[in-house]
């Protein structure tokens, strides 16, 4: 008992300091709170439904929804993961150049499906915080569909609010890229100046 | 509850094979890897694979566009509306045999409004007052009395399946309440009602299931990504491995080894 309270001024220093590391750990993690990841989703979701039921022709909405896809996603941080063992070696050139190409690649394909989400709405429902970021959670009403889940991943981790990952009914957008992108580079035998080049025409 | 009970005592032989079947194939099972992926027979899959999608490229694709196309949508609507309603005794059977009476009741109540209300399931009165739809199968029978995934496999036809779930299947088919208790003309219109409700589906979803199968870079990968999650979202919802099954797909990319 006598011995555990005798602390040396060198441990009592060591516990001074991890005990702010620990009081710092939570709060750098609560620099984001879960209503802001949710008020966050809660805007682009009202931005995505603004652009649903404006009335625009669908080329006209294309353009609409890459602007939002650039605004509250971390895009940088989806084409990174989406590369996935090859952004390790790639130069820090081949990761600018693959960003952008990816980003255009992303809003052809993804505003190409955009479409079936005119006359539906989508509906924010919850938000809760997962190991290290928000988990938005929202419900996907489409015409002529069943309700369907939609969950949103969320970090500011990018220096700004932003999502990293949609799931939609457990299918995982960053896993099905990494699968995809994986599958395109194999195709070019690990090239990943060719997949740049060959991602825009994509 | 009335009609399974009997059957399954009738065709207890053959029930006693499939769950028989199910074991031997959870027993080889295997564990995913780090992906989360347990596929040991990729190399057989991704030819059945093949099969599979030029069976979709020359019939099923063209056929379902047909269909979509020359039969009105509320016409559409009733056979999907039938083929659901047929579905409805096997939900209630595994329902029972997963102990979810809270399910099982509500299925029974959707069966009897739409057999009623809904003119012969018809019409999905059901959904329209509020008593929404809760499929299940055998598969996730199987999966609530513990039995593991098994080893992802690609079914000729069917497409993407586990062992688990290839076995729930069969017995799914085989013990189908419906097509046990009609004469065999009615079972046979039964199947084609279904077959024609899954026409209807791929016509719906066309342009997603021709985002995998034709437009992505490696569409079996693909196919395999999409179904385990899918299926393992669906089994965990509404459970404590909601959760759970949530933490598996966790990706932080900010952590990624890969990302760095």
């Amino acid at each position: 008992m006598a011995n555990d309270l005798n602390l040396s001024r060198r441990a009592f220093g060591a516990g001074i300091a991890a005990g702010l590391t620990v009081l710092a750990l939570p709060r750098a993690a609560a620099a984001l709170t879960v209503d802001q990841a949710r008020a966050l989703i809660d805007k682009a979701v009202a931005d995505v439904n603004r652009i649903i039921s404006s009335g625009k022709s669908q080329n006209a909405m294309y353009p609409e929804f890459e602007k939002l896809f650039a605004r509250y996603a971390d895009v940088a941080t989806i084409a990174r993961s989406a590369l996935g063992v090859a952004a390790r070696s790639a130069s820090k050139a081949q990761m600018a150049g693959f960003t952008k190409a990816y980003q255009g690649y992303l809003s052809r394909k993804y505003g190409r499906r955009f479409r079936e989400f005119i006359g539906g709405k989508i509906e924010v429902t919850d938000a809760r915080a997962i190991k290290t970021y928000y988990e938005v959670i929202s419900t996907a009403y489409l015409q002529g569909e069943a309700p369907f889940d939609l969950r949103w991943h969320v970090s500011d981790k990018s220096g700004k609010q932003q999502f990293f990952n949609i799931i939609i009914e457990g299918v995982n957008m960053l896993a099905s890229e990494r699968t995809e992108i994986g599958a395109l580079l194999d195709q070019r035998g690990g090239d990943v100046d060719r997949l740049i080049a060959d991602l825009k025409t994509l | 509850m009335g009609l399974t009970i009997p059957l399954i005592s009738r065709k207890s032989g053959k029930f006693v094979a499939g769950v028989a079947v199910c074991l031997l194939l959870a027993a080889c099972a295997g564990t995913p890897g780090a992906d989360g992926i347990n596929d040991p027979y990729e190399a057989t899959n991704r030819s059945v694979h093949g099969f599979n999608r030029g069976l979709d490229r020359a019939l099923v694709g063209p056929a379902a566009k047909g269909f979509g196309s020359a039969v009105p949508q509320p016409v559409q609507r009733v056979v999907g509306n039938v083929a659901d309603t047929l579905d409805i005794p096997g939900d209630v059977a595994n329902d029972l045999l997963q102990f979810n009476l809270g399910d099982a009741a509500q299925n029974t109540l959707r069966l009897a409004v739409n057999l009623t209300m809904g003119v012969g399931g018809l019409f999905d009165a059901s959904t329209a007052i509020g008593l929404p739809g809760k499929p299940t199968d055998f598969g996730e029978t199987l999966h609530v009395w513990g039995v593991g995934e098994g080893v992802y496999v690609e079914l000729p036809v069917v497409g993407p399946s586990t062992a688990r779930d290839a076995a729930g299947t069969v017995v799914d088919v085989v013990l189908n309440p419906v097509r046990l208790a009609l004469p065999k003309k009615e079972a046979m219109a039964a199947t084609v009602v279904k077959l024609f409700a899954r026409l209807g589906d791929r016509d719906r979803y066309a342009e997603t299931v021709d985002s995998i199968l034709y437009e992505s870079a490696d569409s079996y990968a693909q196919a395999r990504l999409l179904y385990l999650q899918n299926r393992r979202f669906e089994l965990g919802q509404g459970g404590e491995a909601a959760g759970a099954a949530a933490d598996d797909d966790f990706i932080d990319p900010y952590e990624d080894p890969y990302g760095q």
